[in-house]
């Protein structure tokens, strides 16, 4: 039971990207992506990882689509070209897309690949808060430092801006 | 299961990677950057799950987001920039006002 509802979810997330790469209203292809995203945090639960999970779904899902729909609604969801670009032109653009993916999943579901990772698998039973704080504590002075420079960087970017 | 899983993930590297080549769109091409993301998240998931260190994957996953989500908020800020000088989202028409 368990396996189906993982295996709709896994297709529903590659239909769910197609859907953000083919739509034409970059909001509509926005609004696919935060799906796509839900879709992954429930597969994430699913697959024991609830932490990294909420993470996704509460950033990714949530703080990514308010950027993009505030940087659409600053720009204007489409260009120029875009409102010119004819219809017929840009479906065969993207027509190889769904033959591309036909074809992979094709030789991967014949070839069915392998990743053996079991001589480097050790099981331990750590818990996420243990790994970020004692094992991996170093993530957490580089991750403050990533912020630190998004929020620098973004400072400056409007700054420049208000000047001009 | 697993094999699945991988099929999805190298599903969605190609949709990514055909988005990010074939779009002009600067937004767009934020937007496959976030799709090629969502599958290397799958990729750190379902190799933490095969070695057995979830915890390490799930540390490594919640670094993944923030980084993702500081060069996003930058990019954007770049984007509105670029779109107030040149008054256009196009890549070729921006190189083409920029010659």
């Amino acid at each position: 039971m368990n396996n189906t509802v993982l295996y709709i979810l896994l297709g529903l997330l590659v239909f769910s990207a197609l859907l953000t790469a083919m739509i034409k209203n970059t909001l509509k292809a926005v609004i696919a992506l935060a799906v796509a995203s839900v879709i992954l945090t429930v597969i994430m639960f699913l697959m024991g990882a609830p932490l990294a999970a909420v993470f996704e779904l509460s950033v990714a899902a949530g703080l990514i689509t308010a950027i993009f729909v505030s940087t659409i609604s600053l720009t204007g969801s489409t260009t120029k070209s875009d409102q010119t670009e004819n219809n017929k032109k840009r479906l065969s653009r993207y027509i190889y897309l769904p033959i591309i993916i036909v074809i992979v999943a094709g030789i991967i579901l014949i070839t069915k690949p392998g990743l053996d990772f079991t001589s480097i698998a050790m099981a331990t039973e750590d818990t996420v808060q243990s790994t970020i704080w004692q094992v991996r504590n170093l993530d957490i002075a580089g991750q403050i430092m990533v912020i630190l420079a998004g929020v620098f960087g973004v400072v400056i970017l409007f700054k420049e801006r208000s000047k001009n | 299961m697993l094999s699945t899983i991988f099929l999805i993930v190298v599903l969605l590297y190609i949709i990514g990677f055909y988005y990010l080549i074939t779009t002009k769109n600067l937004i767009r091409i934020l937007i496959a950057l976030e799709v090629l993301t969502k599958g290397l998240t799958l990729t750190l998931i379902y190799v933490g799950q095969l070695t057995g260190q979830m915890a390490t994957a799930q540390s490594m996953v919640i670094t993944l987001i923030i980084i993702e989500v500081v060069i996003l908020a930058v990019a954007a800020g770049i984007i509105v920039n670029i779109f107030n000088h040149t008054d256009s989202l196009d890549v070729r028409e921006i190189f083409r006002k920029n010659k």
